[in-house]
């Protein structure tokens, strides 16, 4: 019953949740949309903890999506170990990357006066949750290896079957504790995006890298032209 | 020919006595909220010296702006995808101790203190931690030289022996240098924005910021080489001046302007040529200057005139155009220049520069000038002028040289008739040599020395029956709210997100 909360009926919360959520914020508060960036009042411990945080999380969560699309692949190609262990080394490198990076970014915001008046209760919540989930990401890696491989094998077709709306709990029934709270954890995480700073990865822009440098608005709705500018024209 | 139509300013440094009554006007308007003590979206700064934030002008730390790159232009540090890799971190970000850490004091101490020996004192506190501290710069902190000479010794326009010559007593001078928004034809802020948060206001060109759109990417206070967008540390948005438009909007000049007390502001619309903002930011230094003025267009010429109403510039604001005081000293008279046309931003803030005191010397306890010509007290100006030139012309003396002989001239010329003691020979050698006419002389020094009100701040017209329209379909969309689309609430300003 545990696991059929946990792994058919929560996944569905969080995802409605997120979704309107964030459809939500964005209409009624469009302001709150923002990275919040503390940068302004505290940049050196920033630089190790955000970048190491995000190079470390963004090559980590690319490789959990294309496993998710290309399963089968990633199960040729770990079929030759040389291959298996160069994926493996990989991704738990950038998994202690984001480690790192996040132990990094709580300790500053927890330890840093100023940064810690701009926290919020939220700011702790997600800092904590995404701790949560690379330190149990890690662990996988570490203690049940390959986890690239089950992932592959177990985790994605889990994953296909919640987003075609037929939850097959059988497939993570078997999962190690530590494992099946990382999958847990990332449904929590994404209940989190509408509620914390987390919308800032809904924005990011694109669109930057082709749109002009300039860009100029119009408040006047039409074009208004002169009716008669030539009078201006001193003969 | 895209002619568009751009609100522009003109400051007249030989008139400003550094008083900060504008900066104290548009900090009681704008920045008087939470999270931006700090801002000083007009400040007045003490040349020689550092600025605010520290050392602004100093590209080499900050990376600001525009540089050249083949035959066009690319931001210094925050371009497209080099920009968009330092996204998590910016390197170049000045923090708030740049500028300074806002504080007041804890008045209660006091009141509350038990009687004792000692007399209570009110400890300075963080206005953003609470918490004590030690003061170590504030608003104005280098003003006058502040009392020592690390401010004009650190001026990043200073060369090696500038500044040690410079702190010789004999010499020793400073100039007041205010500064807005410049509400650049090419802003780096805007380029930068990967949000799409900055743009350009296409009716008057008017620099603003969707906080809406904003999302504290914070590229735009690195790419400004003014420093003139600002992070409010608590909403988390950036911030930057906007031409008090909604005094514009209604018929008033904005508030530092209007609350000028040495009268050195001017305020007035210019026509350009929107197709060639490119080729000329990208254009060789030395050129920069004569390009951004061959930009902006005679608002007299017919063909400008058609090109205007053809791109939807209303034929009051070419009027109001044709009246500019900023077209008169930029373009006419060449007369005033833009801070730093090198960050190839093209900025709309023109400067008139000071003429300054000459160097002397003591006799006998007299302070006594050399015999003076009426030019070459401009080569023994205690100033070189070759810092000016770094400020205001890219390093090219001889368009200060051209500006402050026009000064000179105009000057010697009202002298002339006022004094007598001035042949009208002698006026007409420096008239020939500077090119004026007597009848500019007379029309510059009436729009110098004894502007109105209205001969200073041709606002552009406001055309309300146009902008309640402002992209609102509906226009009952918001009844009963306060203006367009305020909360009759009044705790739901715009809050910080979670």
């Amino acid at each position: 019953m545990t696991d059929y909360l946990l792994f058919a009926v929560f996944p569905y919360i969080c995802l409605v949740m997120a979704i309107v959520g964030s459809i939500w914020r964005y209409t009624s508060d469009r302001f709150s949309y923002s990275s919040l960036s503390s940068q302004f009042l505290e940049t050196r411990q920033l630089f190790w903890g955000s970048v190491a945080w995000h190079y470390g999380i963004l090559i980590a969560l690319t490789a959990h999506f294309v496993a998710f699309l290309i399963p089968d692949t990633i199960l040729w190609w770990n079929g030759v170990p040389a291959r298996l262990y160069a994926m493996e080394v990989t991704g738990f490198v950038f998994g202690l990357l984001a480690l790192a990076g996040v132990i990094f970014l709580l300790i500053r915001r927890i330890t840093t006066p100023r940064i810690r008046v701009v926290s919020s209760k939220m700011d702790y919540v997600l800092l904590i949750a995404l701790l949560l989930q690379v330190a149990t990401g890690i662990w996988t890696a570490l203690f049940y290896r390959w986890g690239s491989s089950w992932y592959s094998a177990f985790g994605v077709p889990y994953l296909w079957s919640v987003l075609e709306l037929r939850p097959d709990i059988q497939l993570v029934n078997n999962l190690p504790v530590i494992t099946r709270i990382h999958i847990v954890n990332a449904y929590f995480i994404v209940l989190l995006i509408p509620f914390t700073r987390l919308v800032h990865f809904l924005s990011i822009p694109v669109e930057y890298i082709w749109r002009p440098h300039q860009i100029v608005r119009w408040y006047q709705r039409e074009k208004v032209t002169a009716p008669n500018a030539s009078s201006l024209v001193k003969s | 020919m895209d002619v568009r139509a751009q609100v522009s300013m003109m400051f007249h440094l030989d008139k400003c006595i550094g008083c900060h009554t504008c900066s104290i006007a548009c900090k009681n308007i704008w920045t008087d909220r939470e999270g931006t003590e700090y801002m000083w979206w007009n400040n007045v700064e003490t040349k020689p010296g550092t600025g605010y934030p520290t050392q602004w002008e100093d590209q080499g730390k900050y990376k600001g702006g525009w540089e050249p790159k083949g035959d066009t232009i690319k931001l210094r540090a925050t371009d497209k995808f080099r920009g968009l890799a330092n996204i998590f971190h910016q390197p170049h970000l000045p923090t708030i101790d740049d500028y300074y850490e806002p504080w007041t004091y804890k008045y209660k101490d006091l009141f509350d203190t038990e009687a004792g020996d000692d007399q209570p004192t009110a400890r300075p506190i963080s206005l953003i931690t609470g918490e004590y501290m030690d003061i170590n710069a504030g608003p104005n902190w280098d003003d006058d030289l502040g009392g020592s000479e690390i401010y004009a010794r650190n001026d990043p326009n200073l060369n090696e022996g500038e500044r040690e010559v410079l702190l010789e007593i004999e010499r020793l001078v400073f100039f007041y240098l205010p500064r807005i928004c410049n509400h650049c034809l090419n802003p780096a802020c805007v380029a930068s924005c990967p949000s799409g948060a900055l743009h350009k206001r296409g009716e008057d060109g008017i620099v603003l910021l969707d906080q809406n759109v904003c999302r504290a990417w914070r590229y735009c206070i690195s790419a400004c080489p003014y420093k003139k967008t600002y992070f409010n540390w608590k909403t988390g948005k950036s911030e930057k001046c906007i031409l008090c438009f909604p005094r514009i909007e209604s018929g008033q000049p904005p508030a530092c302007f209007h609350s000028c007390v040495g009268r050195i502001r001017y305020l007035g619309v210019v026509l350009y040529d929107a197709e060639k903002i490119e080729e000329y930011a990208s254009a060789p230094e030395s050129e920069l200057i004569q390009r951004q003025r061959d930009m902006i267009l005679n608002p007299h010429d017919p063909e400008v005139i058609e090109a205007a109403g053809k791109s939807g510039v209303h034929f009051s604001m070419i009027e109001a155009a044709q009246k500019s005081p900023v077209y008169k000293f930029v373009k006419e008279w060449d007369m005033a220049l833009p801070l730093h046309p090198e960050f190839r931003t093209l900025p709309m803030l023109f400067y008139i520069p000071p003429l300054l005191p000459v160097i002397g010397y003591v006799e006998k306890g007299n302070y006594r000038l050399d015999d003076e010509e009426f030019f070459t007290t401009l080569d023994k100006a205690r100033l070189p002028m070759r810092y000016l030139a770094s400020l205001f012309a890219a390093g090219d003396e001889s368009r200060i040289r051209s500006v402050l002989e026009k000064m000179l001239a105009v000057r010697m010329y009202r002298r002339a008739q006022e004094v007598d003691d001035i042949t009208p020979e002698q006026v007409k050698v420096l008239l020939e040599r500077t090119g004026l006419t007597e009848k500019e002389c007379e029309e510059i020094y009436r729009l110098t020395a004894l502007p109105t009100f209205e001969d200073r701040f041709v606002l552009p017209p406001s055309h309300r029956e146009y902008q309640t329209e402002l992209a609102i379909d509906d226009p009952y969309t918001f009844k009963a709210e306060i203006g367009v689309g305020g909360s009759l609430n009044i705790d739901d300003r715009p809050h910080r997100g979670l």
